[in-house]
C-alpha cells in the first residue's frame, strides 16, 4: 500500500510527461542522487570507490550508449570497446597536446571523436542488418584495436604502448583522490543519464524505436532510415566515447589498447542484455550486476568459510553470466528492468491480488 | 484536421492521378496499364478478387514499389521515383493489410510517432526536454489525445500494442495514420478479420474522418456492403487490369465485375 499512484491524478499532460510520473519514483530518484552525493562520501572507503562505485557508474554510461543503439534502435553492435578506445585516446591526445584544456572539454572531445567514428562505422547499417551488421561492427572493433596498437602517434610513441594521465583538475579543483574522481563521475553520469532518458522519451527516441520495431512502417510515417540509424550511432558512440575516456582517465589512470578489447565489448553487451534492452534503468542495473558478481564471488566463500580457488571463482563467474544471459534472452529480453517493473506492478496492487 | 492552405487543391478536384501504370515482379504482372484518379474529399474504393493487385496499387502510390511504366501526379506534381518517406512528407498516410505497428511501443507512443514529421525541435532541445521542446511535446500530445478520444481508445493508451487484440491494433494503426494529418489516407482492408460490431465502429471512424476532417481516402475492402455504404466511386481490378470505374451502384450491376467475382466467395 506504500507504493500507490491512487489519488495522484494527472491533471495535465505535462505531469504525465514527467520523467518519473509516479511521485514515489521521483522521490526515490532524488533521494538516491542526494545519497550518492552527500551520504556515500561520509563513509565510503577507497576500495568501495575504485572497485565498485566508479566502475559501476562509468560502465553504466557505456551501457546506456550501447542500449541506445541496440536496445532502442535495434542495431546490434560488438564494437563498444573500440568506440570506448576512441574516446579514451582522443581525450588523451587532446590533453597531451593542449595540456591546459578544461577537463570537461577533454571528455566532450573524446565523446565527439567517438561519435564521428561511430557514424562512419554506422554507415553499413543502412545496407545490412542483424547478424551481418554485428560482424561489421566486430570488424570495426578489431580495426580500432589495431589502429591504437600500431599507429604510435596515438600513444605518443610510448615504447610500451601504455599511456598515463595524472594530476587532473577541474577549474583548479583537483580530481585525484578516489572520492574526487567518484564525485566527478557521478555528476557526469547523472547529467548524461537524465539527458538519455529525455531523449528516448521524445521524438528522437520514438524514431529509434520505430526503426527497431518495424522499419517499413517507420518509413511510411516519414522517418528516414538514414537519419534514424545514424543518429542512434552518433548518440550511442558519444556516450560510449565519454565512458571510454572516463574509464581510462579516472578508473585506470594508465592503460594500453588491451583495456578496450573485444572482451570489453562483450562485457557491455552482457550488461545491456541482463539489465534490459531498451531501458535506461536497466543499463544501470546490468552494470551493477556485472561489476558486483565477481566481487561477491570473491568475498562470499571466504566469509562463509568455504574457500574457493581463483580458478573456480572465475569458472563460477562465467557460468552465472552464461546462465543469466540465456535466461534473459529466452525468458525476459527486457532484463532486470522488466522484472523491476513487474515487481512494482505487484506492489501497487498489494495486498490485493487484483 | 489541418487548416486548409491557399495552395491546397479545392474539394472535388483531382488530388492524385495515375496514368497507364504498369508494375510487374519478374513474370508476374501485378498491375497492367491502369489509369484512374482520386478527387479531393472523396472516399475512393479499390476492390477486386484476391491477387487482383489492390495492395500493389497502394504500394505504388506511396512509393514502396516503383512502377515500370506510367505517370503518377499528386497535388499537381508529377513524379518519377519516390521513397515512402517522401510520400509521407507529401501528405500520404496509410495502414497495412497485416497490421504494421511498432510492437514494442505503447499505443500512445505509436500514435505519437505519427507526429514525427510535424515536430521540429532538434537533438539538443530533446536532451534537455525543457522550454520549447517540452512545449512541443505537450502540444502534440494534445493533438494525439484528440485522436485517442475520437477512436475511443483512451483505456489502452499506455498498453504495449503487442498485447492488444487485433481489432484494437487496427484502430491504433488508423490513429497513427491520422496523427500525420494526411491529405490522402490509404487504407488496406481496415476491417479484415473484424466482427460485425468492430466493422461498424471502423466504418463510423472512416466516415467521420472523411466528413469532419475532409481527408481524402482510398479504401481497399472485400466487404461489398461496406464498400457500397462508404465509397463515392469504385475502381475494380482483376488480374491487374482495371475492369470498371464507376459509382458503387453502377459497379454492382456491371457484368464484367459480376463475372470477375463469380466463383470467388466473399
Ligand atoms: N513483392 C512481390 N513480389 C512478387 N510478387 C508480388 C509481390 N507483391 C505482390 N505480388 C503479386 O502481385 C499480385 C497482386 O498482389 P496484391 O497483393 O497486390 O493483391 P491484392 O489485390 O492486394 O490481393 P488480396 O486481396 O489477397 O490482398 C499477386 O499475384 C501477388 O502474388
Ligand atoms: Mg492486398
Amino acid at each position: 500500500m506504500l507504493y500507490r499512484e491512487a489519488g495522484q491524478f494527472k491533471t495535465s499532460y505535462r505531469s504525465d510527461q514527467a520523467i518519473f510520473p509516479i511521485v514515489q519514483d521521483r522521490w526515490f530518484m532524488w533521494g538516491l542522487i542526494a545519497f550518492g552525493f552527500l551520504v556515500l562520501p561520509l563513509f565510503a572507503n577507497q576500495y568501495l570507490y575504485t572497485e565498485v562505485l566508479i566502475p559501476v557508474l562509468i560502465l553504466s554510461l557505456a551501457a546506456i550508449g550501447l542500449n541506445i543503439l541496440t536496445g532502442y534502435c535495434g542495431q546490434l553492435s560488438l564494437g563498444t570497446g573500440g568506440f570506448m578506445a576512441v574516446g579514451a585516446y582522443a581525450s588523451y591526445n587532446l590533453l597531451l597536446r593542449l595540456p591546459d584544456t578544461n577537463l570537461i572539454v577533454v571528455f566532450l572531445f573524446g565523446g565527439l571523436m567517438a561519435m564521428l567514428v561511430g557514424v562512419l562505422f554506422g554507415i553499413p547499417s543502412l545496407r545490412i542488418k542483424g547478424f551481418y551488421l554485428a560482424v561489421a561492427t566486430l570488424a570495426s572493433q578489431f580495426f580500432l584495436e589495431w589502429v591504437f596498437a600500431r599507429v604510435k602517434w596515438f600513444t605518443n610513441y610510448a615504447p610500451s604502448g601504455s599511456v598515463a594521465v595524472a594530476n587532473l583538475d577541474l577549474f583548479g579543483f583537483p580530481i585525484q583522490t578516489p572520492q574526487q574522481k567518484y564525485l566527478f563521475v557521478l555528476a557526469v553520469v547523472v547529467v548524461l543519464g537524465f539527458a538519455a532518458k529525455n531523449l528516448v522519451r521524445g521524438r528522437i527516441g520514438r524514431m529509434w524505436m520505430a526503426m527497431r520495431d518495424m522499419d517499413i512502417a517507420a518509413e511510411i510515417i516519414g522517418i528516414r532510415p538514414l537519419h534514424a540509424k545514424l543518429s542512434a550511432f552518433a548518440v550511442s558512440s558519444f556516450y560510449i566515447g565519454v565512458a571510454g575516456a572516463l574509464w581510462a582517465f579516472l578508473r585506470l589512470g594508465s592503460w594500453e589498447p588491451l583495456a578496450f578489447d573485444i572482451n570489453r565489448s562483450f562485457q557491455i553487451l552482457f550488461m545491456v542484455i541482463i539489465g534490459g534492452l531498451g531501458s535506461i534503468l536497466g543499463s544501470f542495473l546490468g552494470a551493477a550486476f556485472i561489476v558486483l558478481i565477481p566481487i561477491f564471488l570473491n568475498q562470499a566463500p571466504g566469509l562463509l568459510g568455504v574457500p574457493l580457488s581463483t580458478a573456480m571463482i572465475s569458472h563460477l563467474e562465467f557460468m552465472i553470466f552464461g546462465v543469466m544471459i540465456v535466461f534473459f534472452l529466452i525468458v525476459e529480453p527486457h532484463g532486470f528492468a522488466r522484472l523491476w517493473a513487474i515487481a512494482k506492478e505487484k506492489l501497487r496492487l498489494w495486498p490485493f491480488p487484483y | 484536421m489541418r487548416a486548409p492552405a491557399a495552395s491546397d487543391i479545392a474539394a472535388g478536384e483531382v488530388l492524385l492521378s495515375l496514368e497507364n501504370v504498369s508494375l510487374s515482379f519478374g513474370g508476374v504482372r501485378a498491375i497492367r496499364d491502369v489509369s484512374f484518379d482520386i478527387k479531393k474529399g472523396e472516399v475512393r474504393a479499390i476492390i477486386g478478387p484476391n491477387g487482383a493487385g489492390k495492395t500493389s496499387m497502394l504500394n505504388v502510390i506511396n512509393g514502396f514499389y516503383q512502377p515500370q511504366q506510367g505517370r503518377i501526379t499528386f497535388k499537381g506534381r508529377t513524379r518519377s521515383t519516390m521513397r515512402p518517406y517522401d510520400a509521407a512528407r507529401g501528405g500520404i498516410a496509410r495502414t497495412f493489410q497485416n497490421v504494421a505497428l511498432f510492437k514494442g511501443m505503447s499505443a500512445l507512443d505509436n500514435i505519437m510517432a505519427g507526429r514525427t514529421l510535424r515536430m521540429r525541435r532538434g537533438l539538443l532541445w530533446q536532451l534537455l526536454r525543457v522550454g520549447p521542446a517540452l512545449k512541443e511535446e505537450i502540444e502534440h500530445r494534445e493533438r494525439v489525445e484528440e485522436i485517442i478520444d475520437f477512436l475511443e481508445i483512451q483505456a489502452i493508451r499506455k498498453v504495449l500494442v503487442a498485447r492488444l487484440p487485433y481489432g484494437l491494433q487496427k484502430r491504433v494503426e488508423l490513429g497513427r495514420a491520422l496523427a500525420m494529418e494526411p491529405d490522402l489516407l490509404l487504407l488496406d482492408e481496415p476491417m479484415a478479420g473484424m466482427n460485425l460490431e468492430e466493422k461498424e465502429d471502423m466504418s463510423r471512424f472512416i466516415v467521420d474522418v472523411n466528413e469532419h476532417y475532409g481527408t481524402t481516402i482510398a479504401l481497399i475492402e472485400h466487404d461489398m456492403g461496406v464498400v457500397m455504404d462508404l465509397s463515392d466511386r469504385v475502381v475494380v481490378l482483376d488480374h491487374g487490369v482495371k475492369i470498371a470505374d464507376a459509382t458503387p451502384d453502377e459497379v454492382k450491376r456491371d457484368q464484367n465485375v459480376i463475372d470477375a467475382y463469380l466463383g470467388v466467395a466473399h
